[in-house]
């Protein structure tokens, strides 16, 4: 950070362009930390690259010399699991809060890994899954088929299953036969 | 010739704090009271506004944001792993992909980051970087175009978003008969270009170039002195010089504030040395002021377009059969009648598709200057085809960190002024 600090003030870099992160799976120190800064009155760059080993994952923040430092800390943080001391707001960024690994790291298969996804909000079964707009095979005619024997203001499987099994119902409209409807995955 | 007023400007916050005091005293108790109940308010991420999926935390005091947390993330697919686990050609259509509102850009920044690691960014042959840079241009006006129109969509003009696109998709049609498709170009290859251009296609681009001018000119008629549009524009999202540098800004947002710096004039590539144009500046660092700047950057790009296609080595039609690209074997693919007969090309052709391009170790930085500002590369290669680690620095993704210190202070409905000014895209963002 005082490297930093001295790079912007005394050398004129002012603009950080961009921090990255490497994986040197298998190497020791594991983790590179490479900070890109430009001098927008001078027009050169300066590369600065920081070793961290493995049981460290750790660096000083550098935020308070440049703002934007925030997000690509907090990206590094996500990505390759490398904390920054004395962020102020150190949260995973591309990931979902919780999510269980760092997926930028060498040993994290291309393909993913299985993990908990948080509860997504359904709302009501789709229609190919039993929702309310599916016609069941069988009965008389094409009304028989008709969502609206399901009673379509209740959109409940469970409920218009009932409807269809009663005996007065079949008496009316006749056997439903065939597959109905499908039950929503639990 | 209208006259043109002066605005006073608005400083919502201290409207508000002024409207408090020149209340009675006992109204002002109560409503005080009021002032502290704070309302959250989830913007996003499917809002019009947002482009794509952004969404913003808001913590609102009856109409002024007094904490803003953006939220990212949502069309993340981990490009930069992607990008390690296939060679340096393969990743080029994930580069459509990045701001896929111009993805010639992308397209020629990528092409440009590996040919320097390769040392070989200087040699390129000059009909394809003029080709290039008209690919560029193009693409800036193709973003600046859709950019303007969502922005004035979004405030509520819904005439200019519709006159742009009618434009842009003049574009599209250029870039399908350079490249074959409309959205997702992938047009360079490493060393060079896909393929030269179709003949008659220099001329549509003189042509689009005549009457492009035309549109941004009846755009900026619809706009620039429209009351309505400086009204939500002067003096909103105002960022000063120090902010905009400290946050990282670029492109036309960081030019807003008054920052000359453009990769093309500061690092020059490609042949831009030798092209004139200039770089607009801002003043105020506002909303409006990003607005004039697009707007100009517009008209400069079609200068740019205009001389490339006066100097273009081998003309329209390439008569003289100037090559478009480098010619090493071993970087670009030789041509296909010569791989079924002739020996070395078929080993070359054999290894490039199955190993790709072969870089040396090193590390390099590459900044490109896209239409929302600088798209650069961090490739470190260990040698072989395939980089051992890329990191796209995307210039949507530092824009929009600004917004949590952006925002608050501002009205609710500022937000959406605000959002249209800095330009993002999502696709980009969360890479």
């Amino acid at each position: 950070m005082e490297v930093c600090d001295f790079a912007k003030k005394e050398l004129g870099f002012n603009f950080l362009v961009d921090v990255s992160s490497m994986d040197n799976y298998g190497d020791d120190p594991r983790w590179t930390v490479v900070y890109h800064l430009y001098g927008i009155t001078s027009k050169q760059y300066l590369r600065l690259s920081v070793s961290v080993t493995e049981e460290k994952s750790e660096l000083p923040t550098v935020t308070n010399v440049w703002r934007t430092a925030d997000w690509h800390e907090r990206e590094i943080y996500d990505m390759m699991g490398i904390r920054f001391r004395g962020h102020p707001d150190l949260r995973r960024i591309l990931m979902w809060e919780g999510y269980p690994y760092y997926p930028l790291r060498k040993d994290f298969p291309l393909a993913g890994k299985p993990s908990e996804v948080p509860e997504v909000a359904f709302s009501k079964p789709a229609p190919l899954e039993g929702g309310p707009f599916v016609t069941i095979a069988g009965g008389n005619d094409s009304i028989a088929r008709e969502p609206r024997v399901r009673i379509p203001e209740t959109d409940s499987v469970e409920f218009n299953n009932r409807v269809e099994a009663r005996a007065d119902n079949k008496a009316t409209r006749g056997e439903a036969f065939g597959p109905g409807p499908i039950e929503p995955k639990k | 010739m209208p006259e043109i007023r002066s605005i006073e400007a608005r400083d919502s916050a201290a409207q508000a704090a002024a409207a408090m005091k020149a209340l009675p005293k006992p109204i002002a108790e109560d409503l005080g009271d009021m002032q502290g109940e704070k309302m959250v308010l989830n913007m996003g991420p499917s809002h019009p506004s947002t482009h794509g999926v952004l969404r913003i935390i808001l913590e609102l005091d009856g109409e002024i944001i007094t904490k803003a947390i953006p939220d990212v993330g949502y069309l993340h697919r981990g490009d930069e792993k992607i990008a390690e686990n296939m060679t340096y050609t393969q990743f080029i259509p994930y580069t459509d992909r990045l701001d896929y509102l111009a993805p010639l850009a992308n397209n020629v920044a990528y092409a440009l980051a590996v040919e320097k690691l390769l040392g070989i960014q200087d040699k390129l042959p000059p009909r394809c970087q003029y080709i290039r840079v008209i690919c560029c241009e193009l693409a800036r006006i193709s973003a600046h175009l859709l950019g303007i129109g969502c922005f004035a969509m979004d405030v509520g003009a819904m005439t200019v978003f519709l006159h742009t696109f009618t434009e842009r998709e003049k574009i599209y049609n250029l870039a399908e008969a350079l490249s074959g498709a409309r959205f997702t170009t992938s047009y360079t290859r490493i060393g060079g270009v896909s393929r030269d251009t179709p003949p008659g296609w220099c001329e549509a681009v003189r042509k689009f170039a005549n009457e492009v001018v035309v549109n941004i000119q009846e755009t900026e008629t619809l706009l620039t002195r429209n009351r309505i549009w400086v009204d939500r524009t002067k003096d909103i999202g105002v960022i000063s010089k120090e902010d905009a540098i400290s946050w990282g800004l670029t492109g036309p947002n960081l030019r807003g504030s008054g920052v000359n710096y453009d990769l093309r004039k500061d690092q020059p590539y490609l042949c831009y040395k030798d092209l004139e144009f200039d770089v607009p500046v801002g003043e105020v660092g506002d909303c409006y002021d990003r607005y004039l700047v697009r707007m100009e950057e517009m008209r400069q790009s079609v200068r740019i377009i205009h001389q490339c296609l006066d100097k273009i080595p081998g003309g329209f039609d390439n008569k003289s059969k100037e090559p478009v690209n480098v010619p090493d074997g071993k970087i670009v693919l030789p041509p296909k009648n010569k791989v079924l007969t002739s020996m070395e090309e078929l080993i070359h052709q054999f290894m490039l598709v199955t190993q790709g391009v072969n870089c040396p170790p090193g590390e390099i930085y590459f900044g490109h200057e896209n239409p929302k500002g600088e798209l650069g590369f961090y490739i470190h290669s260990r040698g072989g085809g395939t980089p051992y680690r890329m990191k796209i620095r995307s210039p949507s993704f530092v824009n929009l960190s600004i917004l949590s210190h952006l925002l608050p202070g501002h009205m609710m409905s500022d937000t959406v002024s605000i959002l249209g000014s800095l330009d993002f895209v999502m696709g980009e963002c969360d890479r």
